[in-house]
């Protein structure tokens, strides 16, 4: 029992950054139906971006922010000097042209920062609490809060404010939101900047926990997609539960099975879902998508 | 208020509107009749500016507003009802109706109590999405969400598209009243004996160039528009 709480304690840490890496897919894929594979590399620029200014003697809250700030400035980069000149191209070309991105930041990033792994000291102590015979870190507490309050604040977004639904009614019929008057240009950049923000804030606070090096992202990208998948692709709600979900998986996985496995229970659980319930688990309302 | 000179628009290489030259004047209805592929919806939306113009002036209140972003267009006081409703499916009634006001400062409730005193169906439905509602009360929908915008000059793409007779008298019934509430309305219709019946000067596009302009009563009994567009 006490092993079996163990595993679910790891795993909704992980999880919870793979949902936060999928709301990131669903918001760019809700408003441009775009899957953007750079999502990983936001994780990667929030922890590597608070390391190295961390490194150079700035105060671990002053570096976060700015870490998250450049990586908002990326996405924000991304989609005027990938997306939007690309755009009326087709979907697939949208997505390998993000793949294309996703490798050009992990370059530039080899060159800005290193090849080596790094950490940040845990933010509130490494003396872990005993919950019920099994332990938490309190870093995990911090990831799982965050990821909560993260996800609260995304919701309000997009169902309290007038500029939220503007991003629903975007993704919902393009031509009609430029009819009423919204500039789907800065929408689109609204959900790039978000994401990528979204994305640097799970790099920060994981990365005590999980290590960060240049080429994290991949992973974190797989898995993020992996999640937004089994939510049903463009459910907010669906990118949450399907992250949880990969993570306890892949928490299960490698400690039942084999942790030598642990990366593959993700791609089994996608091609799980792909082969029989395509849509994934939320995923009804995509009907006109296909 | 609304003038257009030698207005040409493409898709590609192929010219759809050729050098269309169309005014209307502040308070009237104005009809564009025409046949499917006429260029009748390129046209409007050409003039809110979501369809580029390839060449030719739009005048908009005197200003040219050809370049306009398509934004800035409803700012001004442009709104358009698509064709085909173009209502957002998975928000709600009321959602749709707010977001037809995302360009105003201040959106006043006022203008949503109008619209819903207008068509009293969408505040009954106001919870529910936009995509559950049947075909007429989208297009309700679809007029509502671009009054919201509260708009100088209301550009109307086939409000009657696929509703029962007694829902396009409904329809253009609101139009009528728009026009007594002061509102400049651009009306383009397949149904050419109704939209002609309320308007009051008619245009009819054929292939992308105007071919007969007039009023509507005078072209409603034109020999040519009668064979053509009337059946008669």
């Amino acid at each position: 029992m006490a092993e079996f709480l163990q595993l679910v304690f790891s795993g909704l840490t992980v999880g919870a950054v793979y949902a936060l890496v999928a709301l990131g897919f669903t918001l760019i894929y809700n408003a441009s139906d775009v899957i953007n594979f750079a999502q990983g590399d936001f994780v990667m620029i929030g922890g590597m971006g608070t390391v190295f200014l961390a490194a150079a003697g700035i105060a671990l809250p002053l570096a976060a922010l700015i870490a998250i700030v450049g990586a908002v400035l990326v996405g924000l980069l991304l989609h005027r000097l990938a997306i939007e000149p690309a755009r009326g191209a087709s979907p697939v070309a949208l997505i390998m042209i993000t793949i294309g991105a996703s490798i050009f930041i992990k370059g530039v990033a080899q060159i800005v920062f290193d090849k080596q792994f790094h950490s940040l000291p845990a933010f509130s102590g490494d003396a872990p609490i005993a919950v019920g015979g099994a332990t938490i870190l309190p870093q995990s507490l911090w990831v799982l809060g965050v990821a909560l309050a993260l996800f609260v604040a995304l919701f309000l977004f997009l169902e309290k404010t007038l500029l939220g639904k503007a991003l629903l009614a975007t993704a919902a019929n393009r031509l009609a939101a430029r009819l009423v008057g919204v500039n789907v240009t800065i929408i689109l950049a609204l959900a790039f900047g978000v994401s990528a923000a979204i994305g640097a804030i799970a790099g920060v606070v994981v990365t005590p926990i999980t290590l960060t090096r240049y080429d994290v992202g991949t992973l974190f990208a797989l898995k993020g997609f992996a999640a937004a998948m089994v939510g049903g692709m463009g459910n907010p709600l669906g990118a949450v539960v399907g992250g949880l979900l990969i993570g306890l998986l892949e928490a299960f996985g490698a400690g039942y099975i084999s942790s030598t496995y642990k990366d593959a229970v993700a791609f089994v659980v996608i091609l799980l879902v792909l082969f029989f319930m395509p849509r994934g688990l939320f995923g009804g309302r995509s009907v006109e998508r296909v | 208020m609304l003038t257009v000179e030698k207005l040409c628009a493409a898709y590609g290489r192929i010219t759809v509107l050729h050098d269309v030259d169309l005014r209307v004047e502040t308070g009237e209805i104005v009809a564009l009749v025409g046949s499917n592929g006429a260029g009748k919806t390129t046209l409007l939306r050409t003039l809110s500016g979501v369809q580029p113009a390839a060449s030719g002036r739009i005048l908009f209140e005197g200003a040219p507003i050809e370049r306009t972003t398509a934004h800035a267009r409803v700012a001004q006081g442009i709104a358009q009802s698509p064709e085909g409703r173009q209502v957002f499916g998975p928000l709600s009634v009321e959602d749709n109706l707010r977001l037809g006001a995302f360009r105003r400062r201040s959106p006043d409730r006022d203008t949503l109590a109008y619209v819903y005193e207008m068509f009293p169906v969408l505040a009954e439905k106001r919870r529910i999405a936009a995509m559950s509602l049947s075909g007429g009360q989208q297009q309700m929908l679809a007029i509502g969400r671009a009054l919201m915008a509260a708009p100088k000059l209301l550009l109307l793409d086939e409000p009657s598209l696929g509703l029962a007779p007694l829902l396009v008298d409904q329809i253009l019934g609101a139009v009528v009243k728009l026009k007594a509430e002061g509102i400049t309305v651009l009306l383009v219709e397949q149904n050419a004996s109704a939209a002609l019946a309320i308007a009051d000067r008619g245009y009819v596009l054929e292939t992308g160039r105007v071919v007969l302009e007039g009023r509507g009563a005078d072209l409603l009994a034109d020999p040519k528009v009668k064979e053509a567009y009337l059946g008669l």
